[in-house]
């Protein structure tokens, strides 16, 4: 892995966390909370898959996703870094976490191009 | 003249003292229990994308795989999970809008706008994007 | 009521020992002294050999910055009544290298400040004819809260990754850099920027946000890194878009 500029990963991170502090909760909240106990009801099975085969959803979904692997990828890198003091292992835990984000992002595009 | 009873010590010479820093360091403060509470709640912002991209895939590999992820999710140790998940994931909202004018210092005609009208506005988008999940998810009322 | 109160204070003398140890002492309980009066109280009274600085007594010189029960403050601006019953903990300041009981060496500080040219760049001078630089009220708002810096070190102490990551630039000295680059009267920025946007300067810190807690003139040092987060990141892209636009 080359060297990325920390403002790249830095972006990466803020974008990731903006995201995710708008929207992840009332994701969560509907999505794995109140539908399963059945406070709301979700669109039908063959209402999901025509919503998230809309282009505007799979760049949305891709777009969220990645940005909440490298959000997390930053952040838990100087975690690790910096709360367990592992300053020795510096570039392994960077090829490690953004390298994870990386594949996951990979995934997430394959998914949402291809197989959806 | 100096009573030197430290081995190590030779006069003229300054002989600091540096503490070592223990490993779990960030326990000895509240204000520094509080940030790595922050700093943790990445893995489940990872978590709940990771989870999303499972249910698309769940939706994608047709209607009996999708009615299996639904069913997973309403065993009730995953309810639990799930609930703690969005109690974490709200801490990670909460800290980071209350955060963000720090970054964030924008001006309107040469004035700074104040840090709490900055703060409001990024709740006001918290709102907003609530809002619209619930219309875009929410069927039948 | 009470009337005296206990001091438990950190002591080190590199002849003597090579760890640090703890004395206690009584003091009388004073409600309008500062945990200063305390320990000039002791170093008149019962023990001159107790080593700490201080000088205006008013919280603006920055020299008595101490732990006062783990907390980084200014020891001649904390009231003893705050810190009732006692026993009252005074250590160094943590993350500087101490040389004698309650003084730590800071001199790295002093290295890294001169790193960001804390003082006003021009690319040119103008004569002298053309008058001087003017600046409005609004111009001034824009660095003033930073300028109020007394290099008192508290917000180092706070800071845990200064502690862990020795060579961090730190907060009072990015702090400053933009002190200078937000004046309208500099244009240094360009050059600060190279000291500070890599992995020492303002990439180190993780927003633990501390140095501002503790700051006693609110400068905010945590918010000023962050600012500065923002303008590098939008200034890289900025270079990626238009690379000859900057140098
Ligand atoms: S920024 Fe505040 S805490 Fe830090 S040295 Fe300056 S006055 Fe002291
Ligand atoms: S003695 Fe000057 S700031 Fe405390």
């Amino acid at each position: 892995m080359g060297r990325v500029k920390e403002p790249i990963l830095w972006a990466l991170f803020s974008g990731g966390g903006m995201v995710a502090a708008l929207v992840l909760p009332a994701l969560v909240f509907l999505l794995w909370i109140a539908a399963p106990l059945g406070w709301v009801t979700l669109p039908s099975y063959g209402e999901l898959v025509e919503l998230v085969r809309h282009p505007i959803s799979r760049l949305s979904i891709f777009a969220l996703a990645s940005l909440s692997f490298y959000h997390w990828a930053h952040r838990f890198r100087y975690t690790l870094y910096d709360g367990l003091q592992l300053y020795h292992l510096n570039e392994l835990i960077a090829v490690l976490t953004y390298g994870s984000a990386t594949l996951l992002t990979l995934a997430a595009g394959f998914l949402l191009v291809a197989v959806v | 003249m100096v009573r030197a009873v430290n081995p190590d010590y030779t006069p003229h010479h300054p002989k600091w003292y540096r503490r070592r820093i223990p490993i779990f360091w960030w326990i000895r403060k509240r204000a520094y229990v509080k940030f790595i509470a922050r700093e943790l709640t990445s893995p489940f912002v990872a978590y709940a994308a990771a989870l999303l991209l499972m249910q698309v895939w769940a939706l994608a590999r047709g209607g009996a795989a999708y009615a299996r992820f639904l069913a997973w999710l309403q065993l009730g140790p995953v309810l639990i999970w799930h609930g703690a998940l969005l109690i974490i994931l709200l801490f990670h909202t909460v800290t980071w809008l209350n955060l963000a004018p720090k970054a964030i210092v924008l001006h309107v005609r040469g004035r700074r706008i104040p840090d709490a009208a900055v703060v409001a506005g990024h709740y006001a988008a918290w709102l907003a994007v609530s809002t619209f999940l619930v219309w875009l998810l929410v069927r039948g009322w | 009521m009470a009337e005296s109160i206990t001091i438990e204070v950190q002591r080190y003398r590199p002849e003597e020992q090579s760890q640090p140890s703890w004395q206690t002492y009584e003091v009388p309980f004073q409600p309008e002294w500062m945990v200063l009066d305390a320990l000039n109280y002791i170093k008149d009274n019962l023990d001159g050999t107790l080593s700490y600085r201080w000088s205006c007594r008013m919280g603006v010189c920055g020299s008595c910055g101490m732990m006062v029960n783990g907390e980084p403050v200014l020891t001649c601006a904390a009231y003893l009544k705050g810190f009732t019953p006692g026993p009252i903990r005074v250590e160094p300041l943590t993350g500087f290298p101490v040389i004698r009981d309650l003084i730590g060496d800071m001199s790295d500080f002093l290295e890294k400040l001169s790193r960001v040219s804390p003082w006003i760049m021009r690319e040119e001078e103008p004569p002298l004819s053309k008058g001087e630089h003017l600046q409005t009220p609004e111009q001034l708002a824009e660095y003033k809260g930073y300028s109020m810096c007394i290099n008192c070190m508290l917000c180092y102490a706070a800071c845990p990754i200064y502690e862990l990551e020795p060579g961090f630039i730190g907060p009072a000295a990015i702090a400053l850099a933009q002190r200078y680059n937000l004046d309208s009267r500099d244009q240094g920025a360009a050059e600060r920027m190279k000291t500070l946007s890599d992995a020492e300067g303002i990439w180190a810190c993780t927003f633990v946000g501390e140095c501002s807690t503790v700051c006693p003139k609110n400068v905010d040092p945590a918010g000023a890194i962050q600012r500065y987060k923002l303008a590098a990141t939008v200034d890289h892209f900025k270079s990626m878009v238009l690379p000859w636009s900057e140098r």
